[in-house]
């Protein structure tokens, strides 16, 4: 077999303020067709930038044991998904204005029984692992936030794959 | 499984200071690298989207003709070894022809079109080809610094196998003079990366008496990974 010089791969480029009417987000927030096995959830998911304000033109997907689901975030930088616990953690990727590139990062959720075996996770300096985790409502256990801090303090941990 | 790994400067760094909006936004912890063989490679499941019968023409979408420049745009999706991606999910938005997007917050005092909405979705076919009927976008100005203006471009947005080979791209028009002012072009600093950006004219994928023709093939990382010796 020759050896063939790969292709460059087309690069990326920011998906601008201007998405809403070209990435339809998922109807009332649903993961789509099907939720996920597992107890549901609702998965509010908030974004902020380096000036702790919230990103209000972003773009969230999320991939949850291959059920994905896409919405873009409101005006406080918020958006809600109506899905499931899942078996170990959701991956989410992060399109906005001022983003050349995706950022890919996880949500994960305190005192899961997998925790301290993920792989993943042991890859994260141990100060840094609290950005990956979810936090449930004090008052309504099926209500779980998340924060993705772009940049700054307690910046979230975000991946390269 | 290897995946390749990007080289140099064919991918725009997350902070570019000419393109203001990255300053507040570009994390400045380093990325931790997944290994391959811990990433999830799930196919996302996007079912909800009906592709509709005229989702690929965008200028057919309304009651009349929308104002300006008919084109076809038209490719293959393939990946870093030129093989097809099939069945992968293609949309796009842009602006019409005066410039303007059907966007609640876009102010640019152009007029809106009301036959044009500037989105399409299409699924590629078995040798990895889309097509898109629509209308050549216009440029328009977005205050980043003195007297900027984006090129003309239509944003692009890919599913293919996998989460690793999601893209966003914009796709340019070639002999565009604006590229060479625009930070988001610059920001790809390779200029055989940069022109998989640009489209072709191309006289046979155009309609005499129709529309003009232009190709843009998508190359998508990471998608059917196979085995291979690391570059360095």
């Amino acid at each position: 077999m020759s050896e063939t010089e790969p292709l460059i791969a087309t690069p990326s480029q920011t998906v601008g303020p201007f998405f809403h009417f070209g990435l339809t987000g998922n109807p009332n927030g649903r993961m789509v067709d099907r939720l996920p096995a597992g107890a549901p959830i609702s998965l509010v998911i908030t974004v902020t930038d380096g000036d702790q304000k919230p990103v209000a033109d972003a773009v969230l997907e999320l991939c949850q044991d291959g059920v994905f689901g896409r919405m873009p975030t409101g005006e406080n930088g918020t958006s809600e998904f109506l899905t499931t616990r899942p078996a170990s953690h959701v991956s989410v990727c992060l399109f906005a204005r001022g983003l050349l590139r995706q950022l890919h990062t996880r949500i994960y959720f305190p005192a899961d029984a997998g925790l301290p075996h993920d792989q993943v996770l042991a890859l994260v300096p141990e100060h840094r692992r609290h950005t990956l985790m979810a936090s449930a409502d004090p008052r309504d256990a099926s209500i779980w936030r998340f924060h993705i801090r772009m940049q700054g303090s307690d910046e979230t941990v975000f991946f390269d794959m | 499984m290897k995946v390749r790994a990007i080289v140099s400067g064919t991918q725009p760094p997350l902070l570019f200071p000419p393109y203001r909006s990255t300053i507040r936004r570009a994390p400045k912890e380093p990325l931790i690298r997944i290994p391959e063989t811990l990433s999830d490679l799930n196919a996302p499941v996007y079912g909800w989207w009906p592709v509709g019968e005229t989702d690929n023409d965008l200028t057919r979408q309304h009651q009349g003709e929308p104002q300006g420049e008919r084109i076809i745009v038209s490719g293959r999706v393939l990946d870093e070894d030129a093989r097809p991606v099939a069945g992968a999910l293609v949309e796009i938005w842009q602006a019409n022809a005066a410039g303007r997007y059907k966007h609640v917050k876009d102010d640019h005092p152009a007029p809106l079109d009301p036959n044009f909405t500037g989105a399409g979705r299409t699924i590629t076919d078995a040798d990895g080809r889309y097509e898109f009927t629509t209308i050549k976008p216009g440029a328009y100005p977005w205050r980043n610094h003195e007297n900027a203006w984006r090129p003309a471009h239509i944003h692009f947005s890919l599913f293919g196998t996998s989460f690793r080979a999601r893209l966003v791209t914009q796709m340019y028009f070639p002999g565009d003079p604006l590229m060479a002012h625009d930070p988001m072009v610059q920001s790809v600093r390779d200029d055989r990366a940069r022109e998989r950006m640009v489209s072709r004219f191309e006289l046979g994928l155009t309609r005499p008496e129709w529309a003009l023709g232009y190709v843009f093939d998508i190359i998508l990382r990471g998608e059917n990974a196979t085995p291979f010796e690391e570059r360095t």
